[in-house]
């Protein structure tokens, strides 16, 4: 390390500028180029080159057959349902998981505990086991289902089937986002408001609420984020019926088990770029969170 | 072993954080960098440590005892560094604390086991921690871990001892037992030592030298007498002790700086030299009075320490009208800020 | 995108006024509506299927639950799941500590950006994951088809294929425990063991590792859980053949779509069960990490 140092010293001397390698053997704790090296190599050999690949081989078919390929009736259909679904099962739980984070940090009831645990539940468990259980619940013979199909509901193999596997894996972002900024939340503020006069729904609406959006807004875009690329749960409970309760990762999988590559990897093209929009998004909304966290800090 | 910093300039991204910065520790002198947060003086313990490294392109350099140790890493630099809030390993206990830098010692300088837990007592017994040898961090009171801390830097024997805010984080009764102990403790084993800190009267009390910092720069270096008595700038006249400043008095129009007890007080028709004042407000508390008032011409309050009888003499009142005197006014002015 | 956020466990909430409500807390009966509302959710959403998976698997009887374990096919896909972890978590564990002592123990330029592509495959698809190595593998279409042919390896419907996809998909996941724990932890310690002599290693090894290690275990349990849960990026460069490239999950979807649904949730309920191991270990390191902070 030290004699490294002063290698590079001498070799660089003439250099009038200090350059970068001079810059890296002065960092005190050691590690940085082995640490880095194999940070960086195993990023690009195991997500850079292969994301890449899917935009080269895009890149390879002519526009036309491309925008065939991501424009056909079948595909469109699927990103209606996708995206539709998604989007309303991401709404689902906003509104639902504000009230499960607001219930666990605020009040106190019996097994708390264990149902703050549960929340995770989809974060661990396989998403081919939760699409095999949600269609034994709301299948017209299940548990759930026995309820619903009476009452004209058809809550499996239909669009609403999608909605329920789409609920059930998006759920904990919204908790697990809320959460620790509802903890962290001054309660002296909501104090102070109710000591100037405000009512409870008043001090709610305009106190605190003001303060959990930019965290509610990153936990809706991350449920939103997950529930478009969901594939395992999905399949088990939708019906896959093309047109009309096919999602568009199934629709990269029909093609690709027809051996139609180019079309497969046209599709997905399209879905990597509304993954990466919606990464974006979600990057500005925690940077947006943090800084309001430290304004009120 | 005396210390030689010299030319340190040292930048954070566009922050700078050291600006030719020159520094001199002779051997076995305690010193302190006093100054407030972000005047580089934490920066600067971290370079004489090792722990960063000056600007390539300032041609900076630090020696120990003549020797050019610039280049050489914290870990064979010989120094022990005792860290603000201790870093101890928590996940060791106070032995393993201690005697983590001989464990880590090459094979052939290794003590033995024995020599290890002889040693560590010794330095325990030193820092009057023995018999804790088994305890967690988490189970000693923030004294203990401050002289935990402070026997793990001293098992390697290092020829140099420095501190960050060694008394930072402690509460003020514990800190001041602390300091006397570290002062004493110093002088026993007659190391050389360099401590930070943001507390002037732990610098002026402490320190056999006090180099005042601020905004990247040193702004004195002297001994704690000197630097109260003589400033060498209004930064420092402002940062040591309470002080008067009056604008427009010095020459050139500079402001005037002067201490509340420098300050005489007199009838207003007694002395003409003596600027009339009025008194603002009156406060006693053992020998001394507090006495604010309103300068003719001034619009800052000045405030002045008194003896509680001459207080009782003139009958002081809220409302009087005084006169008020200082010895040396001219040479007192400050030179203007460089 | 953040696929698991641990939290450090919450502090109780203040117990409930009883006679005079105090100025910030909601009349009890709002206060039991919204509870009832949020665990009812929780309970048609997450504990039912939980519990569906269990009885579906028990209702013809213990024997044919256990039978399940018997079928070759199912125990070969048994073996396929565990050999898949086996390779990819000791892969990921290495990237992760690699990872994470880079982003928390250094400051360079471009490391929001380094993070950013960190969690590339939480927002990828898995159907996508599958695909991207298909692209590059597969011996009739794939960019590597010729050499491939040539040299007779067999990457896509084998073996490799399933552990790419799997390393690909709980890549950030051990990365992602570490670095929040290792961030709290700070630099001071490495910098005291560096100070008093101690090398890069044993300064890793004896110092940074110990106190992360139980944010590192659970990284591993929960790599782990997800390496084996895999389907759809599985699915899509195994081509599912039984008894040579079907893994657990996979199998499962096979039983249950050939009407052996007993077989399916019997195998669905070892990995639920896992899942349920998974949980209680996180709030165990969250229940200890709670009581150290408590004790300091």
């Amino acid at each position: 390390m030290n004699s490294e140092a002063a290698n590079q010293r001498t070799q660089a001397a003439p250099d009038p500028k200090p350059d970068k390698a001079r810059r890296l053997s002065r960092r005190v704790i050691p590690g940085f180029g082995l640490s880095m090296g194999i940070t960086i190599t195993w990023l690009t050999l195991m997500v850079l080159i292969p994301l890449a690949a899917v935009f080269i081989r895009t890149s390879g078919m002519g526009w036309e057959e491309f925008w065939r390929a991501v424009t056909s009736r079948q595909v469109v259909a699927s990103y209606k349902v996708t995206f539709g679904v998604s989007l309303l099962a991401a709404m689902t739980n906003a509104v639902f998981g504000f009230i499960v984070a607001w219930i666990l940090t605020r009040y106190r009831f019996p097994m708390r505990k264990l149902v703050d645990a549960l929340v995770d539940l989809p974060f661990a468990l396989p998403t081919a086991v939760a699409g095999l259980a949600l269609t034994a619940l709301y299948a017209e013979t299940g548990w759930l289902g026995q309820l619903f199909y009476p009452l004209g509901i058809e809550t499996a193999y239909s669009r609403t089937g999608i909605f329920i596997a789409l609920t059930f894996i998006g759920l904990p972002f919204v908790v697990r986002t809320v959460q620790p900024v509802l903890e962290d939340f001054d309660r002296e503020v909501e104090e102070a408001a109710a000591s100037l006069g405000a009512g409870r729904l008043r001090t709610f609406v305009s106190v605190v609420l003001p303060a959990l959006v930019p965290a509610l807004l990153t936990g809706f875009a991350l449920a939103f984020a997950r529930a478009v690329g969901e594939y395992g749960s999905v399949i088990f409970i939708s019906g896959n019926m093309p047109m009309r309760t096919e999602i568009t990762p199934l629709v990269i999988v029909k093609h690709l088990e027809n051996y139609n590559y180019p079309h497969a990897t046209a599709v997905a093209c399209v879905m990597l770029v509304a993954s990466f929009a919606m990464l974006l998004v979600v990057n500005l909304l925690q940077r947006w969170s943090e800084s309001i966290g430290q304004a009120r800090g | 072993m005396s210390i030689t910093a010299s030319n340190i300039n040292k930048t954070f991204g566009d922050y700078r954080a050291l600006i030719d910065v020159n520094l001199e520790v002779p051997e076995g002198k305690l010193v302190s960098l006093l100054g407030p947060s972000g005047s580089g003086k934490t920066t600067l313990l971290r370079i004489l440590a090792g722990l960063e490294f000056p600007d390539d392109d300032g041609g900076g350099s630090v020696s120990f005892h003549g020797v050019d140790v610039t280049r050489t890493t914290a870990g064979k630099r010989g120094v022990g560094f005792v860290f603000q809030h201790y870093a101890l390993f928590r996940h060791m206990t106070v032995e393993n604390n201690v005697s983590f830098g001989l464990r880590a010692k090459p094979a052939r300088q290794r003590p033995d086991k024995a020599a290890i837990k002889a040693r560590v007592r010794e330095l325990l017994q030193l820092v009057q921690l023995d018999g804790l040898q088994q305890r967690y961090p988490s189970e000693l009171s923030g004294g203990q871990r401050q002289r935990v801390a402070l026997a793990r830097a001293l098992a390697v024997e290092p020829k140099v001892l420095l501190l960050d805010e060694p008394f930072g984080a402690l509460d003020a009764r514990v800190r001041k037992d602390l300091r006397w102990w570290l002062r004493k403790f110093q002088e026993e084993i007659g190391i050389t030592t360099v401590f930070v800190t943001h507390d002037q009267e732990e610098a002026l009390e402490l320190a056999d030298s006090v180099v005042v910092m601020n905004n990247a720069r040193i702004e004195q270096v002297g001994d704690p007498q000197t630097v109260y008595d003589r400033p060498a700038s209004p930064f420092v006249y402002e940062f040591l002790g309470d002080v008067n400043r009056i604008d427009g008095l010095g020459p050139a129009g500079v402001p005037l700086y002067i201490r509340p007890h420098e300050i005489r007080l007199c009838f207003a028709a007694e002395a003409p030299v003596a600027r009339s004042a009025r008194v603002l407000h009156l406060f006693a508390a053992g020998p001394t009075a507090r006495v604010t008032l309103k300068l003719d011409g001034s619009d800052r309050p000045l405030t002045v320490d008194a003896t509680r009888e001459q207080v009782d003499d003139m009958a002081l009142q809220p409302g009087d009208v005084v006169g008020v005197q200082w010895p040396g006014q001219i040479e007192r002015a400050a030179p203007p800020v460089s | 995108m953040a696929g698991i956020i641990t939290r450090a466990s919450s502090p109780p909430p203040p117990a409930p006024a009883t006679s005079a409500r105090a100025a910030t807390a909601e009349p009890a009966w709002i206060r039991w509506l919204l509870i009832t509302i949020g665990v009812g959710f929780l309970v048609f959403f997450l504990l039912l299927p939980l519990v569906a998976i269990f009885h579906e698997a028990f209702k013809r009887g213990v024997a044919l639950y256990f039978a399940t374990f018997q079928d070759q096919y199912a125990l070969h896909a048994i073996r396929m799941t565990l050999t898949v972890a086996a390779i990819s978590v000791p892969l990921n564990l290495l990237f992760g500590l690699a990872a994470a002592w880079a982003i928390t123990k250094f400051t360079f330029r471009g490391k929001s950006l380094l993070v950013t592509v960190l969690d590339l495959p939480f927002a990828v698809s898995p159907v996508i994951a599958g695909l991207m190595f298909v692209l590059i593998f597969s011996t009739t279409h794939g960019w590597l088809a010729d050499p491939l042919r040539n040299a007779d390896i067999q990457i896509i419907f084998a073996l490799p294929g399933i552990a790419l996809a799997t390393v690909f998909i709980t890549l950030p996941f051990i990365a992602r425990e570490l670095i929040p724990v290792m961030q709290a932890q700070g630099r001071d310690e490495e910098y005291a063991a560096l100070t008093l002599g101690a090398g890069g290693w044993r300064t890793f090894l004896t110092v940074t590792l110990p106190n992360v290690k139980w944010g590192l275990f659970y990284g591993v349990v929960l790599c782990n859980a997800r390496a084996m849960g895999e389907f759809g990026a599985v699915a899509v460069v195994s081509g599912n053949i039984k008894g040579r490239t079907s893994t657990m999950p996979l199998y499962i979807e096979t039983l249950y779509f050939e009407y052996q649904s007993a077989a399916a949730f019997a195998l669905a309920s070892v990995l639920s069960l896992l899942a349920v191991a998974t949980l209680a270990l996180k709030n165990f390191i969250e229940w200890r990490a709670a009581r150290a902070r408590f004790k300091a």
